[in-house]
């Protein structure tokens, strides 16, 4: 990986998964009032527990991850909805008062 | 993502072609666009994506997309292998410019001055007709040299570069001006030169100067009203 790569995050994914490692690689889709990263920002995760780039300001990072790793085994992809007014599963809002989708996928 | 799609997206990314990544929600079907077997609709939203640089779910005949713009990187070109050049480089890569260092004098111009950096050695003006700035391309003159800030600042005012700035005192600046005058350029051409370059920081050592470069960058890239210079008194 060069320099210019530094925030290409599906580089750094493609990387891995090149090398054998079971990868998903999380995008933020949507976003409402102040989240920290806009729509496109990426978040790539191994099951061995590797972790680049991000879709919050570190936030809901862990539930992501957590989610990955369901997509992971399963394959499907899923979209994930966190925010302060969404009383979801994981109980992980936006500290900021920002909401977020995510869209969760495996690197088949 | 499917291999195909990913080896796709990767062979745009080498090839500097911007395209869209088009994933279907919730299910996440995709497709890289534009794609002439794709409606209509769904590639011209993809045209307006890739224009403005900025993603989202869009609904498109019906359907739920998320359009994720894959542009070129942002090109900055760097005239004179200065020491404020080389504190320049690693604040530009990270905020998404491929930089490209322009010099003639081999010693200053040096791969080992600049690791990992495109370096040209050809004179300022052949450099920028075969670099061609576009409206994603930022030019910054360094050298403090006329011979070799002149030639690149012409061309790129006969240039789409969204940002030309040129190191210099005020003083310096106004003889600038006046030497561009006499090539033809007019004052109304010449405003779009930031001279002296930067954000007005005070900046005062190498590190600071390239930070108050980059940071006007940023300021004129994303429309703040501190990328707007006031019109000299």
């Amino acid at each position: 990986m060069n320099l210019h790569d530094s925030e290409d995050i599906l580089a750094t994914a493609a990387g891995w998964r090149a090398a054998g490692e079971l990868v998903a690689v999380a995008t933020v889709t949507e976003t409402w009032g102040s989240s920290p990263r806009p729509a496109g920002s990426r978040l790539a995760v191994t099951k061995s527990g590797k972790m680049a780039g991000s879709v919050s300001g570190g936030c809901i990072e862990g539930a992501v991850a957590d989610a990955a790793m369901k997509t992971i085994e399963t394959g499907a992809p899923q979209l994930l909805d966190f925010g302060v007014s969404h009383e979801r599963a994981w109980e992980v809002g936006l500290a900021c008062g920002g909401k977020v989708k995510v869209f969760v996928e495996k690197l088949l | 993502m499917t291999p195909d799609i990913l080896a796709a997206l990767q062979q745009a990314k080498a090839d500097k072609r911007p395209v869209v990544l088009a994933t279907q929600l919730p299910g996440g079907e995709q497709c890289l666009l534009p794609d002439p077997n794709r409606s209509a609709a769904l590639n011209e939203a993809a045209a307006k994506v890739l224009h403005s640089d900025e993603s989202g779910t869009f609904t498109v005949d019906d359907v739920s997309w998320f359009l994720h713009a894959h542009n070129p990187p942002l090109r900055l070109i760097v005239v004179g292998a200065v020491h404020i050049a080389q504190a320049l480089v690693p604040f530009a890569t990270p905020c998404g410019f491929a930089t490209t260092i322009v010099d003639p004098r081999r010693s200053f111009g040096s791969d080992e001055r600049f690791p990992g950096v495109t370096i040209s050695n050809a004179w300022p003006d052949e450099a920028m007709d075969e670099f061609r700035p576009d409206s994603r391309t930022a030019v910054v003159t360094l050298t403090h040299d006329p011979k070799l800030d002149d030639p690149a600042l012409d061309r790129a005012l006969k240039s789409e570069a969204f940002y030309i700035g040129a190191l210099g005192s005020r003083r310096t600046h106004a003889a600038r001006l006046g030497r561009l005058r006499a090539l033809g350029h007019t004052d109304e051409s010449m405003a779009r030169i930031r001279g002296p370059v930067g954000l007005d920081l005070e900046a005062v050592t190498a590190p600071e100067i390239a930070l108050s470069i980059i940071a006007e960058l940023v300021a004129v890239r994303r429309g703040s009203p501190l990328g707007v210079r006031k019109k000299p008194e």
